[in-house]
């Protein structure tokens, strides 16, 4: 417990300051606990794993896209949970289930197992990719899918490489909120 | 899609994240929130009269220390419970060591004067007045603050949003003390700290609707 939060910490802080592989590792060990916390959540309300799966992958999406907001000096744990508990309870309310027919668990347990069975969320990237704004979306397509650097991608779309890098940023964050949005319907 | 190319995908050309991005936004925003509290008083209401007085500079003083000392105090705490998890371990019980403050003061200065002055001391001339442009100020103020949190991932929205409205209370507040000229303790108690007070309540109730991300 304690050497995992330690080793995912480690990690975390790597990926803040630039290591990609550092950061992908992290994301990769931090899905199997993920997986592990929303399928206990979600069986006792009867629901598939495949929901389980959408969560895993909003959550990452999410710690992604907000780990300006981890502080350095502070434990990892508590704060992949908080995310993993509001993501929960967020998609919980839009899919209109009571809060009171799923216990949320604590920070202690998202680290206590790991759950390496894998199945297809319902998302589509291509598809989410498809109703981003042109800009974000190639972006989006040449530095994170194509693996092309940033400034070669700046040259190819005629952008600036600090607009190609908001681009990215900001195109991420419209797909979360494109799957959050969809989910009410 | 399968959750490895998503972790692929995130985990490809990462960039590197700079530290300081929450704590610069949160000072923006507490700076823009200043100067719209500012520029309210100084351009809308306009600036008291009576500033050669010492009497009334001390009160300006005291008014506007009450306000940025709950506007300091509470800034820090922002800045923790406005990220994700941050609600834990946070005592915002602290927030409160202003007030008590403030009412153990007017509580003194009440009990030393005589009791035909205490309804001029506590109601004063402009409570209405008060007790409208604290919280008109100090909307503002919160919609830049609200923008900075919102960018900071809480997971408490009714904590958070409480916070970011007693920020906003207390710049308006400290703001509005350039205008007004009701000159005592028990005043600035009562309406300055029941309008900061009220703007952190509906700071609470906004929170969950104006802070989801």
């Amino acid at each position: 417990m304690a050497s995992n939060e330690a080793a995912l910490r480690a990690l975390m802080i790597a990926g803040l300051d630039g290591d990609s592989a550092a950061h992908r590792t992290l994301l990769d060990r931090l899905s199997g606990q993920l997986r592990a916390y929303y399928k206990a959540r979600l069986a006792r309300i009867g629901r598939s794993a495949s929901e389980a799966e959408d969560l895993v992958q909003e959550a990452l999406i999410a710690i992604h896209i907000q780990r300006h907001t981890y502080e350095p000096t502070e434990l990892l744990t508590p704060w992949v949970y908080a995310i993993a508990r509001y993501k929960l309870i967020d998609h919980l309310r839009r899919t209109r289930v009571s809060l009171a027919e799923v216990p949320l668990g604590d920070a202690e347990e998202i680290m206590a197992q790991d759950d390496h069975i894998a199945t297809e969320s319902a998302y589509d990237l291509d598809r989410l990719l498809s109703k981003l704004p042109e800009k974000m979306r190639r972006a989006i397509q040449y530095v994170k899918l194509d693996g092309l650097n940033v400034v070669e991608t700046a040259r190819r779309c005629g952008m600036s490489e600090s607009a190609v890098k908001v681009s990215v940023h900001r195109g991420l964050k419209a797909l979360a909120g494109i799957i959050a949005r969809e989910k009410g319907k | 899609m399968r959750t490895d190319e998503l972790v692929a995908m995130l985990g490809t050309n990462v960039e590197r994240v700079d530290r300081r991005q929450v704590k610069r936004t949160i000072g923006v925003a507490i700076a823009l929130a200043i100067v719209a509290a500012l520029g309210s008083s100084v351009f809308v209401l306009g600036i008291r009269t009576g500033l050669n007085n010492i009497g009334a500079l001390t009160f300006l003083v005291l008014k506007v220390a009450f306000s940025t000392g709950v506007v300091a105090l509470t800034s820090m705490y922002l800045i923790r419970v406005a990220r994700p998890g941050g609600e834990r371990r946070t005592p915002v019980v602290l927030l409160v060591l202003p007030f008590v403050a403030i009412m153990i003061l007017a509580a003194i200065d009440l009990a030393f004067a005589p009791s035909s002055h205490w309804n001029k001391m506590v109601v004063g001339d402009q409570w209405v007045e008060c007790l409208l442009s604290i919280p008109i100020i100090a909307i503002v103020p919160f919609a830049a603050i609200v923008w900075a949190v919102r960018q900071m991932a809480p997971t408490d929205l009714v904590r958070a949003g409480a916070l970011a409205g007693l920020v906003a209370g207390g710049v308006s507040a400290a703001g509005y003390a350039l205008h007004c000229t009701d000159d005592s303790l028990p005043f600035v108690a009562l309406w300055y700290g029941g309008t900061i007070a009220l703007c952190t309540l509906v700071g609470a109730m906004l929170g969950p609707r104006l802070l989801r991300w």
